[in-house]
């Protein structure tokens, strides 16, 4: 089977996926979509011959940026309640 | 009719790009059939001159060592100023029981989340102590395996409480293991100077390609960066976590 239709269809999801992120519109939702986005981005990167970027991204994209978003969002929202 | 105006504009531009991007894609030669020749060059020289079987890794911590101890540092350079824009401030209310009061109540993490975190913490662990030593035969290293180490202190945190997390993880340990790391890049690289090489060059015996004891520094860089990188982490998690959890738990 032709390589290239994997490429295509990540490449086409990626894109379906990144759009979700922008219509999340709010931002604890928009952090675990942003996750799935960054899992994605892995997955692509993998079908694109890159494992090593792959598994930064994984790492990264899915984990760390949806965690810090979180935190940082635990943050504003305890600050505003402190006021 | 601004908004009208807008999405019209939008929706022109899109459509423009979508175009534009799709002929650009169009044009792109095939995948994995572009001749480089510093692609071919790389696949050459790693195995016998660096006995390295992971191009990146040869890439990143020995041809171009020294812009990957620059990457090592940015990281470093953040974690410092999430550290210091979260540090406590003397006038700050830190813990007061009024705020308790106003029962902001947290629900507790539920047992299914506290299980498979429990049953996964051991195996992230593993994962990332051998995604970071083997970088140099295997896609991974120092930045990958750090980073999945430290997800295993926020599995830690969720299927246990936040005094046990502490208590893994106390923060005189973590911010030293961080600043062991990061030093530990340098004085890899001095190492080379005082053997009178020059800065981070791979002075240390090669070994045998595609084992565990190959590559010469490059596998105690990953090691350091490893520790770098899973401590500067683990510390941002646990300032913020103590920002956010301390008096919950007074």
């Amino acid at each position: 089977m032709n390589l290239t239709v994997f490429q295509d269809l990540i490449l086409l999801f990626v894109a379906g996926l990144g759009t979700a992120v922008v219509f999340t519109r709010d931002p604890t939702s928009q952090a675990i979509v942003i996750s799935f986005f960054g899992l994605l981005l892995g997955v692509m990167f993998f079908i694109f011959q890159a494992p090593d970027v792959a598994l930064s991204q994984i790492a990264v994209g899915a984990v760390a940026l949806p965690l810090m978003i979180l935190l940082a969002l635990a943050r504003v929202k305890k600050q505003e309640q402190e006021k | 009719m601004k908004r009208r105006a807008r999405k019209l504009f939008f929706f022109i531009s899109a459509v423009a790009l979508g175009l534009l991007f799709a002929l650009a894609y169009h044009g792109l030669p095939a995948i994995g059939l572009v001749e480089s020749r510093y692609g071919d060059l790389v696949n050459a020289i790693t195995v016998p001159e660096r006995h390295i079987t992971d191009a990146v890794t040869a890439v990143n911590f020995d041809v171009r060592g020294f812009d990957t101890l620059g990457e090592e540092f940015i990281l470093f350079t953040s974690v410092m100023g999430v550290v210091l824009l979260m540090r406590r401030q003397k006038d700050e209310p830190g813990g007061n029981h009024e705020d308790k009061a106003r029962g902001r109540v947290i629900p507790p993490a539920s047992d299914a989340v506290r299980v498979t975190a429990l049953l996964l913490v051991a195996p992230t662990i593993v994962f990332g102590l051998y995604i970071v030593a083997h970088g140099q035969v295997s896609p991974g290293g120092g930045f990958q395996g750090g980073v999945i180490l430290s997800t295993a202190s926020l599995l830690l945190y969720l299927c246990a409480s936040y005094s046990q997390f502490r208590r893994a993880a106390p923060k005189r340990l973590i911010e030293a293991a961080e600043a062991f790391g990061a030093t530990l890049y340098i004085l890899i690289g001095a190492g080379g100077v005082l053997l009178g090489g020059l800065f981070l060059e791979n002075v240390l015996p090669l070994g045998k390609a595609g084992t565990l004891a190959s590559s010469g520094t490059v596998f105690f860089i990953n090691l350091g960066v490893g520790l770098e990188v899973s401590g500067g982490l683990v510390l941002v998690l646990l300032i913020y976590l103590e920002e956010l959890v301390e008096e919950k738990e007074q």
